[in-house]
């Protein structure tokens, strides 16, 4: 299954929803030119939401990086939401865990934006 | 493809679909030995992060290059091969992902992910290709459906 990207606003809060998979080629590339796409139209607060998301490689995980500091380098913030258990163990595995701010609930992850 | 009774072997393009190719026998090839849920999700994530590396460092998507797959079910073990044609990667050029100067690097983690999900990563670089080598202890009598050979 490849990646499918959805986005709304909520609150001024840009929810990103992700389902399928996130991994080199096309699933990276779509999660790339989707936050790229938010910030060039100035929405800089994203939360990916990865409840769909059942599988991701390097490439992916690196990709969630790329978003992650492209977003920060453009005065935005991204956050995550509802991962999935191998997603949360990857984050958990290189240690992403701490540098990436993850939320389990919508509501909260909306209202931690200042 | 050549099979013997307990090794499989794949000769393989150097493109993006060999990637998804590796990772598909490997899901199919730890389902049939008997691994659960977990260990065939790391199994195949290995292969696959094993294949990125073999098409996109190794072999640089050249067309006239190929990926050897290969899976052997021995005594206890499954161990797979996967050997590019590339100019052999420098190992001691492979940062320490962990490090914190690196946590925010978008790539590097392959080789960390291969030995985390992994019992023993093997890799050897050459100047005629690198050769991974991938093992994982098979554990219980039903595995593969028959018993090891003694």
């Amino acid at each position: 299954m490849t990646m499918k990207v959805g986005s709304r606003q909520v609150d001024g809060v840009t929810i990103v929803d992700c389902s399928g998979r996130i991994t080199l080629g096309e699933g990276s590339v779509i999660l790339r030119d989707t936050v790229r796409d938010l910030l060039s139209k100035g929405n800089k607060k994203i939360v990916l939401n990865l409840a769909d998301v059942n599988y991701i490689d390097s490439s992916g995980i690196g990709e969630l990086v790329s978003a992650f500091t492209t977003t920060k380098n453009q005065g935005g913030e991204l956050k995550l939401l509802n991962l999935t258990k191998k997603v949360n163990d990857l984050l958990q595995i290189t240690k992403l865990y701490t540098v990436f701010d993850v939320k389990d609930d919508e509501p909260s992850a909306v209202k931690s934006f200042k | 493809m050549a099979m013997t009774e307990q090794r499989v072997s794949y000769t393989l393009d150097s493109s993006l679909e060999t990637i998804d190719n590796a990772e598909e026998k490997a899901t199919r090839f730890a389902t049939e030995l008997g691994f659960g849920d977990d260990e065939i999700m790391q199994i195949s994530m290995a292969v696959r992060e094993g294949a990125v590396n073999a098409v996109l460092h190794g072999n640089a998507y050249a067309p006239d290059k190929k990926v050897i797959l290969a899976f052997e079910r021995t005594g206890s073990e499954l161990v797979i091969t996967i050997r590019d044609q590339g100019k052999g990667m420098d190992l001691s050029k492979i940062p320490n992902p962990l490090a914190p100067e690196n946590l925010l690097k978008t790539s590097g983690r392959g080789i960390f992910l291969m030995r985390s999900f992994m019992d023993v990563v093997e890799i050897r670089p050459s100047s005629t290709g690198t050769e991974l080598k991938l093992i994982k202890h098979v554990h219980g009598p039903t595995a593969g459906g028959k018993e090891a050979s003694q």
